[in-house]
């Protein structure tokens, strides 16, 4: 199951670095979503897939699953959640402000 | 007493998440975000007592002894950085209130201060790596908002590109954290070091360290800086002078935590990398500082230098380097906003940014131009002022560790760093002055007090040394020996 969730990383690694390297402006932004997904998933792998119980007293007496992982995606998410949405309301602006959506447009010259 | 360590970040929060609801009472916005600032250096400025006499302390957050919980740790490295940071950014404050403009002031300018400073002082404090992130967050999200806030046609095309290049960094910054997860098993830093200790630093730990060296440097940068240029010179003035100061400085803050507690054991490889990707930054940050004809470019190509030149200290990595590396990195800081702040407002008075266009500045204003002068000759480490002793420590480290190439490019900097400020000195403010009585545009009050306040602590710091060198001394040890962070976290019990 590892090797297959790792494979899925991969996939979706090359995907969103795809998508990053491309010209236009919500491309890029897909693409983060897309890579910040795959180290979500990566995360989850490495702390170790579903290896035992619920890591509660009261209900087993262990082995328990590590319940780390899952506190550190549901912060990456938040996180990478508001930083997409302030990065999608920016790109907006910079398109009406700017007039383009194409990263090679908005290099912008360093004496202009 | 040490739940007090957690204020520096708390505090900034709430009064952030207040000032939103005071948006139309501008005067109150400013006398509260001033007053917070002020409160936060007083406390760390305790803190930093506190911890000269009792070693380092930490709060476990809801009592979750480590390695479990998440913590604060304060030792004395960390605490000289949140007292510098504070004290700039009220100084910083104390520019904008006379020059940011209205509109800024209404758009919620200071809780986003405050926010960006909670997250720079929380990544100082946190002795969690994943807290680290948490924070790095934190920083950048309201560092995004004051690039672009303003809404120019071209502050918001470089906050996009810096908005994506540290969106990109980020995620490697999990990546990291993933790997460096899968491998220890554990998040804390003290117990991230004893554990890398236990197993020896075998290539596997190597390459996540070296994965950690590429995410910091991108935040620092160092090496990878090219995205730096662009955004710290479109925001207004008072808050490239916060970026300048603060940004970079805390991703030199990881590096050294980074590479002197959780994996200082393979310094073949990963100091000797970090030495290579400080050479190089210096020779560039050289090149850009020579053929820049704007000062903004000037400027911004000074901070790298900086950098560079601080993470040669860490490069070497003997104890004189490391302690002429803290020393400089505290002088970098107070320096590198005086030099944006005035780069600034040099812009603000002749309404141009080339520096040949410039001229005869002093005429108009010589106060100005004199602490102009005084900067100049701390960053390039004329004695009494700040710069002096940090670069002659770093240089005695070098010497010791027998690293002559960085030695000789470190010191060469410095001759460029000289060369391109006083070319700035010598074309915009000696010469027939541009500005004619009639159109003169006075220095506001805030403003011209916030460099007299700057210089002030330049001065200090370089012929008060003496007086510092007591905590330095402290934070250098520390660095030196991670086994008194490990006890002092995992050993000291509540």
């Amino acid at each position: 199951m590892e090797s297959l969730m790792i494979v899925l990383v991969g996939i979706l690694v090359s995907v969103g670095t795809y998508l990053v390297l491309s010209r236009n402006i919500i491309r890029v932004i897909v693409g983060t979503a897309i890579l910040s997904h795959a180290v979500h998933l990566l995360i989850l792998t490495v702390g170790g897939l579903k290896k035992g119980d619920v890591p509660l007293l009261s209900h087993s007496g262990g082995p328990f699953t590590d319940a780390l992982p899952q506190a550190l995606i549901l912060t990456a998410i938040v996180i990478s959640f508001a930083v997409t949405a302030f990065l999608l309301v920016l790109a907006y602006r910079t398109y009406v402000t700017n007039g383009s959506d194409d990263f090679q447009e908005l290099r912008g010259m360093s004496d202009e | 007493m040490s739940n007090i360590i957690v204020l520096p970040l708390i505090i900034p929060i709430i009064t952030a998440v207040i000032l939103v609801f005071l948006r139309e009472h501008i005067m109150l916005q400013r006398v509260i975000s001033f007053l917070t600032m002020i409160f936060i250096s007083i406390i760390s400025f305790v803190l930093l007592e506190v911890v000269q006499t009792e070693g380092i302390i930490k709060i476990d957050f809801s009592g979750w002894l480590p390695p479990f919980g998440i913590l604060f740790v304060a030792d004395s490295f960390s605490l000289l950085l949140v007292l510098t940071a504070s004290i700039v950014t009220s100084i910083c404050l104390l520019y904008a209130f006379s020059t940011i403009g209205e509109s800024h002031e209404k758009m919620f300018f200071y809780p986003f201060v405050l926010f960006l400073i909670a997250g720079v002082n929380g990544s100082f404090l946190t002795g969690d790596i994943f807290n680290l992130f948490v924070c790095f967050e934190v920083m950048l999200l309201a560092s995004y908002v004051l690039v672009a806030l303003g809404g120019e046609k071209v502050q918001l095309r470089e906050s996009l590109k810096y908005v994506v290049i540290n969106v990109v960094a980020s995620w490697m910054f999990l990546v990291a954290l993933a790997y460096l997860y899968g491998t220890v098993k554990t998040l804390n830093m003290a117990h991230i070091a004893e554990r890398v200790a236990e197993v020896g630093q075998d290539p596997m730990l190597t390459t996540v360290a070296i994965l950690f060296l590429v995410v910091f440097s991108l935040k620092a940068g160092l090496l990878l800086f090219f995205w730096l240029p662009g955004s710290y010179s479109v925001p207004p003035t008072a808050v490239q002078a916060l970026f300048a100061a603060l940004l970079t400085k805390v991703g030199i803050y990881a590096l050294f935590r980074t590479f002197t507690l959780m994996f200082p054991l393979n310094p073949e490889v990963t100091h000797t990398l970090i030495g290579i990707m400080a050479g190089i930054t210096l020779i560039a940050g050289c090149m850009g500082a020579l053929s820049g004809r704007d000062i903004y470019t000037i400027a911004t190509y000074n901070v790298i230098i900086g950098v560079g030149f601080i993470l040669i200290g860490l490069a070497v990595g003997t104890e004189e380097a490391i302690s002429g590396a803290i020393y400089y990195l505290i002088h970098d800081i107070i320096a590198k906003a005086l030099l944006f702040l005035i780069v600034g407002m040099m812009v603000y008075l002749t309404g141009e940014t080339v520096v040949k266009k410039m001229s005869g500045l002093i005429r108009n204003y010589p106060l100005f131009g004199w602490i102009y002068f005084l900067v100049m000759l701390a960053l390039t480490g004329i004695p009494p002022f700040s710069g002096f002793v940090g670069k002659v420590l770093i240089g005695i480290g070098a010497i010791e560790g027998e690293n002559f190439i960085l030695l000789g490019i470190g010191f060469a900097s410095s001759i460029i760093v000289l060369y391109s400020l006083l070319r700035i000195f010598l074309a915009s403010f000696f010469g027939e002055t541009i500005i004619s009585l009639e159109d003169e545009k006075k220095i506001p009050k805030g403003a011209l007090s916030s460099f007299v306040l700057l210089a002030i602590i330049i001065v200090f710091i370089g012929v008060g040394a003496e007086s510092m060198s007591g905590y330095i001394d402290n934070a250098t040890r520390t660095l030196m020996n991670p086994s008194i962070y490990i006890e002092a976290i995992l050993k000291g019990g509540q």
